[in-house]
């Protein structure tokens, strides 16, 4: 997986979770995940489809969320409250929307799938294709977890060099 | 949250309806409550495009606060569906995709303006005035932080 893909997602998480968070988050770690998926808490997962194609997930301990969730709302949430998991939904929603909005800009082209609970305790094994890298954000919250795992669509890859060839 | 010096209509002195349009429950809570440090009142609130359209038929806010990706119909074709039949429809797309095509995409659709999320207080409260006009009065309350 391309740094140049990523790098959009990690400034665009590190701009959204300061802003809400007013204050400033700094990266724990950066790992590439060999084995299959496996859910830490609340996790919220987006696919994108276009020129690159793949999906994120964020993932947050319970009481993370919910403290995050009562800073982006600005008033005490239940950890098990629905707007908790909303609040993950939304941070997903502003990051990966900011992300999309860089790369764009830079001649990509994608659709966002509108962020949904990620439920299943486990996911997919990464392959060499999807290999998925996962960025621990540290915050004044707790830590907050982005994995992602995205590749070139092919396809459109092709489209795009026999159209420059012309 | 920061207060705002109100916001109220000009023609009556009344405030600011809203009709806030989001398939996210926690964004609409959210959007409520700038609306409410801006002396505002909700109208109404609707989770995709096709029940914005009849929310607005049914509340004829003064401003639409719509978001784009939204699931059954996208915020750009509900406000231009809303444009098309109300023109006087002061409609400001609120999303996290902000590259130009989408802005464009959007104003082209009668949107009146576009702000990214997150959302900060002080840029929404600016645009309201801004789309608002002289259809808008800023109430200088005592107390008002801004």
């Amino acid at each position: 997986m391309k740094m140049e893909l990523i790098q959009p997602f990690i400034n665009a998480a590190d701009a959204v979770l300061a802003q809400e968070l007013e204050s400033p988050t700094s990266i724990g770690s950066l790992t590439m995940e060999e084995e299959a998926y496996r859910r830490k808490g609340v996790a919220a997962l987006v696919w994108v489809t276009g020129d690159i194609e793949g999906r994120i997930i964020f993932d947050l301990d319970p009481g993370t969320a919910g403290r995050i969730a009562a800073h982006f709302s600005g008033t005490e949430v239940p950890e098990s409250d629905e707007l908790v998991r909303e609040a993950v939904c939304e941070m997903a929603n502003q990051t990966i929307g900011n992300a999309i909005t860089a790369l764009n800009d830079q001649g990509f082209h994608f659709r966002v799938h509108p962020p949904v609970l990620h439920t299943a305790d486990h996911g997919p094994r990464g392959s060499e294709d999807t290999e998925a890298l996962v960025i621990c954000f540290e915050t004044i919250a707790g830590n907050v977890f982005m994995n992602i795992a995205l590749r070139y669509n092919r396809r459109r890859q092709g489209e795009r060099a026999a159209v420059a060839g012309e | 949250m920061e207060q705002f010096a109100p916001v109220r209509r000009s023609k009556d002195g009344q405030p600011v309806r809203y009709l806030v349009v989001d398939d996210s429950v926690f964004a609409r809570k959210n959007l409520a409550r700038m609306i409410e440090t801006f002396g505002g009142q909700l109208a109404g609130e609707a989770g995709d495009g096709m029940t914005a359209i009849t929310e607005y038929e049914r509340t004829h806010p003064d401003i639409v606060l719509m978001d784009i990706t939204m699931p059954q119909m996208e915020g750009i074709e509900a406000a231009e569906k809303i444009v098309r039949s109300h023109p006087e429809a002061r409609i400001v797309m609120v999303s996290s995709v902000g590259y130009q095509e989408n802005i464009v995409a959007a104003l082209q659709g009668g949107a009146r303006h576009f702000v990214q999320k997150p959302v900060k207080p002080e840029v929404l409260y600016e645009v309201i005035k801004y789309v608002l006009g002289e259809d808008g009065t800023v109430a200088h309350a005592a107390g008002a932080g801004v």
